[in-house]
């Protein structure tokens, strides 16, 4: 009897949970990464152990390929709702003040998204392309010099201010996405209200200012 | 005082529809809106033009027929206001005010700044009521509900329809209507009982009736004359949620 034609709410779902997956990546990423702001000798050792122990694992392979689908199923579904909000949305009012009412972050998650996007084929290339199918120099320990790719893309100020740039997107991007996340999931009570923004913004604030970092660290030592 | 309006003026759905100007003499400041408007259609109406056709209904912010974008804003400039509650003070001397019909592909102009809101009235009729029928009003007491449920429950239920939620939305989604209306009777021990299979139809013909998705930019509140809370957008999300995991 009931024909279930909905998709709206499944639609956000996928995002949510897909989001949530990439916000719980971040954290992993960001804490390997940590890595770098060891001492020149030190950190080359041990971020090149570390990349060659990550590709090696099969638990690892098996989170990557999680990653993978996650962030291409958030990438479409994303583009779908956008679309469709945008047909929902139908003609333009003539004088328009209804951005007063919003935080323009929320308004604008399918550009920062687009500019995560473009910054993750750039850094998919150099880094994760670079490391897995092709050549690289060893350190003295025998794994690829990942750490040397690193120091080298840094060096460059053009490389540095495109990264810092998106990652101020990432912090607009995950300071709307992880609170929304929880009202779609469906965490209703005015318990938690209060609770979820601050974590969300400490959450956002720690995970920006941290990848933030690494580049600017690396750059200017 | 003097103002300057610019109105939306369309014949009919089908008709294209444009922008035109107005001056109007002699608004008090203790007119309300709609008021205004009657003053003006007052002065159409002795040069023979066709009057510019607005909906009201009550005008004293309960039956949510009078919403109408004012400056760009849904029911105008005042927070938690119905356009017939707002009134000529909020305006001066020499203003320019735009007005326009509230607009979603789910909301098509009839003229000028009506709007057909069937698509609400669909939603409603799909699971927004008790199924059994309750003959005559019961003894109140013979069903216990806390003092805290019971506000919330109103609270939820003070939603008049009016559609400035979808009106200031950038998605038109109608979440924080179809939000109320779940958290409304989901928090009774009536509405309850059929609270999945509720959720399930009304989201459904949410859906079908072209509404946007909700991306929790909380706008609607913001906008929404009775202060709806946009925890009953979560709210219906969680019921939605709990229904997909346990619909038999
Ligand atoms: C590191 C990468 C990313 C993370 C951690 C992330 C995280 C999130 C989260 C948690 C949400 C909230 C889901 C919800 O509302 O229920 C979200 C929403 C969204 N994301 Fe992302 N995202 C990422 C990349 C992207 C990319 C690459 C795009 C676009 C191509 C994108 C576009 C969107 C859009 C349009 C929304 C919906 C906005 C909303 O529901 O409020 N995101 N994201
Ligand atoms: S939720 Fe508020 S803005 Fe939306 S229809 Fe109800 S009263 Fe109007
Ligand atoms: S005319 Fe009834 S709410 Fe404004």
């Amino acid at each position: 009897m009931l024909t279930m034609k909905s998709t709206t709410l499944k639609n956000k779902l996928i995002i949510a949970f897909t989001g949530l997956f990439l916000c719980f990546f971040l954290v992993i990423h960001l804490l390997g990464n940590l890595q770098l702001f060891l001492p020149e000798d030190q950190a080359r050792e041990q971020f090149n152990w570390y990349s060659n122990a990550l590709s090696g694992n099969i638990l690892i392979k098996i989170i990557s390929w999680v990653l993978y689908l996650s962030l291409i199923g958030h990438a479409v579904y994303a583009l779908i709702i956008t679309t469709k909000n945008n047909t929902a949305n139908g003609k333009n009012y003539h004088y328009d003040k209804r951005n007063f009412s919003s935080a323009w972050n929320s308004r604008n998650m399918g550009i920062l998204g687009t500019i995560l996007l473009i910054f993750l084929i750039i850094h998919f290339k150099d880094f994760w392309y670079t490391y897995k199918f092709t050549n690289l120099p060893v350190d003295a320990a025998g794994h690829k010099d990942l750490y040397e790719v690193v120091v080298q893309s840094y060096s460059q100020l053009w490389y540095v201010i495109l990264y810092e740039i998106s990652f101020i997107a990432l912090g607009f991007h995950l300071l709307h996405g992880f609170f929304s996340a929880s009202r779609t999931l469906g965490l209703y009570h005015p318990k938690y209200v209060k609770a979820i923004k601050i974590f969300g913004w400490g959450y956002t604030l720690i995970i920006t200012a941290g990848f933030m970092a690494i580049p600017l660290y690396i750059h200017f030592k | 005082m003097k103002l300057y309006l610019k109105i939306w003026r369309q014949l009919n759905t089908s008709s294209k529809g444009e922008m035109v100007d107005y001056e109007i003499d002699g608004v008090t400041e203790h007119m309300s809106f709609l008021e205004m408007l009657d003053l003006l259609n007052e002065s159409l109406v002795q040069l023979h033009e066709r009057v510019i056709e607005f909906d009201h209904d009550c005008r004293e912010g309960i039956c949510g027929q009078c919403g109408i974008m004012i400056n760009g804003r849904a029911h105008g400039p005042l927070k938690h206001t119905t356009t017939c509650q707002l009134h000529m003070r909020s305006f001066k001397d020499g203003d320019t005010i735009y007005i326009e019909p509230f607009r979603a592909t789910a909301f098509p102009v009839l003229r000028d700044l009506k709007i057909d809101r069937t698509a609400f009235d669909a939603i409603i009729a799909s699971g927004g009521y008790i199924g059994a029928s309750t003959g005559q009003a019961p003894e109140a007491n013979s069903i216990p509900i806390s003092y805290e449920t019971v506000e919330a429950s109103f609270d939820a239920a003070a939603c008049i329809g009016c559609g400035a939620c979808v009106a200031t939305c950038k998605n038109s989604s109608a979440a924080l209507f179809v939000g109320a209306k779940i958290t409304h009777l989901a928090l009774l021990p009536q509405g309850k009982i059929e609270a999945s299979k509720r959720v399930l139809t009304m989201v459904n013909q949410m859906d079908m009736e072209g509404f946007g998705s909700c991306t929790n930019t909380e706008a609607c509140e913001a906008e929404c004359p009775q202060g709806i809370s946009v925890l009953s957008i979560a709210k219906m999300n969680y019921e939605y949620n709990k229904a997909l995991i346990f619909k038999k």
